[in-house]
């Protein structure tokens, strides 16, 4: 047999039918579902009579409209936003899927519920209405957004049309340097390689680097992987990837937990495998990074300047001036200098336990600058009690953050969660794109570490200095 | 889904590059549950004040884009969120073709359930069209599908590259889940083989 990719062995199990052209179908062992992208899918099942194929396989939950204050319960005041929940509500119910509601403590992002729950598994297809499902690939598992055609296209039929894309390998080599975190190596990935470099790829994520992290670190990395244009991300398991698994809600149990670890274990891209691209990163060269423009792209380490579009060259230059005067940045200044007026601490790339935790040794005992808004808001509801139960609540809540409930929140400011213009804001999440967190707010995406570091200097800062 | 085989219409030009799924429909727009209606918010951001006023400069507020049907713009078009609000909007305004140097995945793939064909053309292929659409309304551009060939007002033909699976559903105006659902004997024996192999999932 010819050696083959992780990402060939997973596409190879999951062929049902290829046509002469390359067009494929692909069967999809888990849908993940949530409000805003699957109302105008459902509504399209009801009006050709077509019903959910696989129902057990299809797992919803809203995250991006719910709002985060202690207070929800009450409902959602916004009425567009509400009956999107509640269309979902009735969907999920109608069709018969696994439903998360709102006031279930396991509701939350749809990309933390999923693998909390145990419905991510190594070796599955994974797809979902969002371009962050990536996520899912830290598990070795094939995962990528797509639109709500094709939400409904899954619905209908379990499947999916896809041509294969092709394979790229980022290897992470060597170890981190302390304060150096996953989100630093994703974000530097996509400095390197643009937000364009993995378009047509499905990109491994290999090296000791990435073998040394976590699985929230893993799931960290692999979320990002479509900030840098490619459609999945993926992470080979192994013992740490299955010890998280083990005893998850819907992982198996017994004697399937034995089959499953047998096939599990044959998920690895073979030695000799033929790679597209290769891009490789030295873990000891990574420092903690932040971004400066409107474009995940825009990438400096903490102790550079910001840069002069004179040193970008073609459609880029143009960006980077449009960027400066969007962000209300000079060329030429420290990173380090930049005043902040927001913190935010959350999302689906950084709202999993382990960031809460990284925030907190940073936090633990300090304030945050006074007059500074610094929000929480854990991946989870899940994510949250942990937090509580660790102690770690109690610590942003002293030092001046709030503690919010589970949801997207202010990673895109679908609910009340926003930026106003000119807001400047230290964020944890994914896209620092002009309106991302509200219209005319200002975003720098950065670890957890380094977002709870900006809270307390109220300036972009380098975490190191308070290790 | 709306046919798609030749239009011949007014390109408005947008050279920025990464231009993203959030500046073509931000998200306050997310909120419907509907697929209509999107078109007056497309690039709501660059297209309107605080106010809600137009903004003159704004290609598409400009008197000669205001019926464009095609849009010349940079790399990685479409970048992203998944939303297909995006091509919803771009449909809904009355465009119909996009032209850039490269397009993110899935907003790639979602232009073409929605009767919107993405062409990619090399940088120095879309310069020439940015220039064509620069001259305005005057200058209409001709896309045909079935030729494959993008055609300027001044005679110049360019031709594109297309899957030919997504060309074909475009010009016929098919429904991929009608022809997916043709195959549902070999999705009911995938199912059976697939549970017998991994009954875990
Ligand atoms: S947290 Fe942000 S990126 Fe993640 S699913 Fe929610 S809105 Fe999307």
């Amino acid at each position: 047999m010819s050696p083959k990719t992780l990402y060939d062995k997973i596409w190879d199990a999951h062929l049902v039918h290829e046509a002469e052209d390359g067009t494929s179908l692909i069967y999809i062992d888990r849908h993940l579902v949530h409000e805003v992208t699957s109302p105008q899918a459902f509504e399209g099942l009801r009006m050709t009579g077509r019903t959910v194929r696989a129902p057990q396989r299809t797992i919803a939950v809203p995250d991006h409209n719910v709002p985060t204050t202690l207070d929800r319960a009450k409902g959602i005041e916004n009425p567009e936003s509400r009956i999107q929940v509640e269309a979902l509500d009735k969907n999920a119910a109608d069709f018969g899927i696994h439903y998360y509601p709102v006031s279930d403590i396991r509701q939350g992002i749809v990309h933390i519920v999923g693998p909390e729950q145990g419905w991510t598994l190594p070796g599955m297809t994974v797809v979902c209405g969002d371009s962050h499902t990536a996520t899912h690939g830290a598990f070795g598992a094939l995962a990528h957004g797509i639109g709500t055609s094709e939400v409904e296209h899954v619905l209908a039929t379990q499947t999916l049309i896809q041509r294969k894309a092709k394979n790229m390998k980022v290897e992470i080599t060597g170890k981190l340097a302390p304060g150096v975190t996953a989100k630093d190596i994703t974000l530097s990935v996509i400095g390197k390689t643009g937000t364009a470099g993995g378009t047509g790829y499905v990109i491994e994520y290999c090296g000791e680097a990435i073998r040394s992290l976590s699985m929230e670190g893993r799931m960290t990395v692999c979320n990002m992987a479509i900030e840098g244009g490619a459609r999945a991300g993926l992470i080979a398991p192994d013992e740490t990837t299955f010890a998280y698994c083990m005893g998850r809600p819907h992982a198996p149990k017994g004697a399937q937990w034995e089959a499953a670890l047998a096939w599990w274990k044959t998920l690895y891209s073979d030695d000799d495998a033929h790679w597209d691209k290769v891009v490789t990163l030295k873990g000891e060269d990574i420092a903690p990074v932040v971004t400066w423009g409107t474009s995940p792209e825009d990438v400096l380490p903490i102790t550079a300047n910001i840069p002069a579009p004179e040193d970008f060259s073609g459609g880029k230059a143009d960006a980077a001036k449009r960027s400066l005067e969007y962000m209300g940045l000079t060329a030429g200044t420290p990173l380090s200098e930049v005043e902040i007026d927001t913190v935010f601490i959350g999302s689906c790339t950084n709202g999993r336990i382990e960031d809460l935790r990284a925030a907190a040794e940073i936090l633990k005992g300090k304030k945050i600058k006074e007059g500074l808004r610094a929000m929480i808001v854990p991946g989870s509801g899940l994510v949250r009690a942990q937090a509580e139960e660790e102690g770690l609540a109690d610590i942003f809540i002293e030092a001046g953050f709030e503690w919010r409930l589970a949801g997207c929140s202010m990673c895109l400011a679908m609910n009340p969660d926003q930026l106003s213009p000119g807001e400047r804001c230290a964020a944890t999440s994914n896209r620092n794109f002009e309106g991302r967190q509200g219209r005319g707010g200002r975003t720098h995406l950065m670890s957890p570490a380094m977002a709870a570091a900006a809270a307390v200097t109220g300036r972009l800062t380098d975490v190191r200095e308070m290790m | 889904m709306e046919k798609f085989t030749k239009i011949s219409g007014i390109a408005a030009p947008m050279p920025m590059i990464n231009i993203d799924t959030d500046m073509i429909i931000p998200k306050q727009f997310l909120k419907t549950i509907k697929r209509s209606g999107l078109g007056v918010n497309l690039f709501d951001e660059m297209r309107y004040d605080d106010d809600g006023n137009e903004i003159p400069d704004f290609v598409l507020n400009k008197p000669a884009y205001r019926d464009a049907e095609i849009l010349v713009a940079g790399d990685n078009f479409g970048c992203g969120s998944s939303r297909e609000h995006a091509p919803w909007a771009i449909k809904d305004f009355g465009i119909r073709c996009v032209i850039a140097p490269s397009f993110a995945d899935i907003f790639y793939n979602n232009c073409f359930k929605n009767g919107i064909l993405p062409i990619a053309l090399p940088q120095e292929q879309v310069d020439i069209l940015m220039n064509e659409a620069n001259k305005g309304a005057n200058a209409r551009i001709e896309v045909d599908l079935e030729a494959q060939t993008v055609s300027t007002s001044d005679g110049e033909v360019i031709r594109f590259e297309i899957d030919a699976f997504k060309k074909h559903c475009l010009l016929e105006g098919l429904d991929d889940i009608g022809l997916t659902m043709e195959k549902a004997p070999a999705i009911d024996m995938f199912e059976t083989q697939a549970s017998a192999a991994r009954p875990w999932v």
